[in-house]
């Protein structure tokens, strides 16, 4: 008995899960719908690999329980790309060569899309204290930085 | 695109050995009285940065979680007799992103700011920050210093509180069974007032403090400090108001001398542990600097309004 029934949207679609009150929103994505994109790097909020956007704002889905997600719009990694046609963000990551092992890539992304909408033209020093809470173990961060700035000149037509 | 998923199908009956039962109560007197009936074995979700981790730790165990997001007066920021109430369960970037209320208490945001990421301070809440009773929390020495108040209710009724009087060691507060803490009053803001909150970390962000100082002052006309309140952090078990540091501001210009006093009282004041992220001798000497530096950004302030 007694698992929380709960309605949102996904990456625009409408969903239903069922879920424990226990499981976090990441749980939720990754096993019971099935979107493993987002990725669990520590599960305590210090890194970012899960992170997420939540009615546009960006979180770390570990931190927040499925049951919570009832009526919210959730956008993962999943929704980034329009069909074949890969996201700005994407495509210069992939150029940059600004991934390795790519278990923070997918955060990294998230969380760099959410700041370009904030700020369309960042300086590195705000693409930097802008990523701050997402951790990447394998680049050392310059490429990351790199291919943010570049997809920032692209998106803005510069 | 994506289809529609849906797993209504796919519960499984008997698999888990504890329930934890999740309600989100719209009004104080439903949270109220949803804590009265549960014994004890209740926590209380807000932005969840702490409780969600100490649920899956084991650290905790509730059997009911109380989400409190749905209630109005968690959730409202709005000017009162001059200042500002805002809700306990209010997300730090809400704070933050409320431009008056930032304009009116710099040194407030400024603590807030500095609570984990950018994804953390998305959901943490003050009403968080206060009640996880870490002596280490940014928010608190900010708004202790600022002289804010916390108005509660519990089974018995309201009550209201000065912050100071709420964390009483780690983890720890002087919150009744069954008590919320609702919402935070700022005071009104005098003329040539300013307040600061800076702390010392190795990392620049995503860190915990070392040491924290928060500072608010009141200046008269001709630059004499009239009010002041210090209050520094991760230095004792609890944020620790201390009224010796404030003392050496108060009927100074806020200069050199009246500085090295105010730093001398605060340092004087501390009793910190020694751990592998300061050692009791480093914590003591750098609450004197941070809470001189943090005087001397609130005096700018001051002067500049
Ligand atoms: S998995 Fe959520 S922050 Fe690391
Ligand atoms: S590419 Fe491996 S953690 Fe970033």
């Amino acid at each position: 008995m007694a698992k929380n029934r709960v309605s949102a949207t996904v990456n625009g679609d409408a969903v239903e899960f069922l879920c424990e009150t226990q499981q976090t929103l990441l749980d939720v994505l990754r096993d019971e719908l099935r979107l493993t994109g987002t990725k669990e790097g520590c599960g305590t909020g210090d890194c970012g690999a899960c992170s997420v956007t939540v009615d546009g704002r960006l979180m770390c889905s570990c931190l927040m329980l499925g049951v919570e997600a009832q009526g919210k719009s959730i956008k993962t990694i999943e929704g980034m790309a329009n069909g074949e046609a890969l996201h700005p963000l994407q495509r210069k990551f992939l150029e940059h060569a600004a991934l390795q092992c790519g278990v923070c890539t997918p955060g990294m992304l998230i969380a760099a899309r959410s700041l370009l909408e904030r700020n369309p033209d960042p300086t590195e020093q705000e693409v930097r204290y802008g990523l701050a809470g997402n951790l990447c173990r394998c680049t050392g961060y310059h490429k990351i930085v790199e291919a943010v700035l570049d997809a920032a000149r692209e998106m803005r037509g510069a | 695109m994506y289809f529609l998923i849906t797993l209504l199908g796919s519960m499984e009956i008997g698999e888990k050995m504890s329930e934890m039962r999740y309600e989100a109560p719209k009004t104080l007197d439903a949270a109220v009285a949803l804590l009265a009936g549960a014994n004890g074995r209740a926590r209380i979700l807000a932005g969840g940065t702490d409780v969600v981790i100490q649920m899956r730790s084991g650290r905790i165990e509730p059997e009911l979680l109380v989400d409190l997001k749905g209630i109005p007066e968690m959730m409202a920021i709005a000017a009162e007799n001059g200042g500002f109430r805002f809700g306990a369960a209010v997300s730090g970037l809400d704070l933050i992103e409320h431009k008056a209320l930032a304009n009116a208490w710099p040194g407030v945001i400024d603590s807030v700011n500095l609570i984990g990421s950018l994804q953390v301070r998305a959901r943490a809440s003050v009403g968080g920050n206060l009640c996880n009773a870490s002596p280490a929390a940014d928010s608190v020495p900010a708004l202790i210093a600022a002289g804010a108040r916390v108005s509660i209710v519990g089974p018995k009724g309201k009550r209201d509180a000065p912050v100071e009087e709420i964390p009483t060691g780690p983890g720890k507060t002087s919150l009744a069974k069954g008590e919320i803490v609702v919402s935070f009053l700022l005071p009104k803001r005098p003329a040539h007032s300013g307040d600061a909150y800076l702390r010392f970390t190795p990392r620049t962000e995503m860190d915990i403090a070392v040491v924290g100082a928060g500072v608010n002052l009141t200046l008269d006309g001709g630059g004499i400090c009239r009010e002041a309140r210090v209050c520094l952090g991760a230095v004792a078990d609890r944020a620790l108001l201390v009224p010796e540091a404030a003392a050496a501001l108060i009927g100074s210009k806020v200069d050199a001398p009246a500085l090295d006093r105010m730093a001398a009282a605060a340092s004087a004041a501390c009793r910190p542990i020694d751990d592998k992220r300061g050692t009791r001798e480093f914590r003591i000497k750098v609450a004197g600097v941070m809470a001189r530096r943090a005087a001397e950004l609130a005096l700018t302030r001051a002067r500049g309004n």
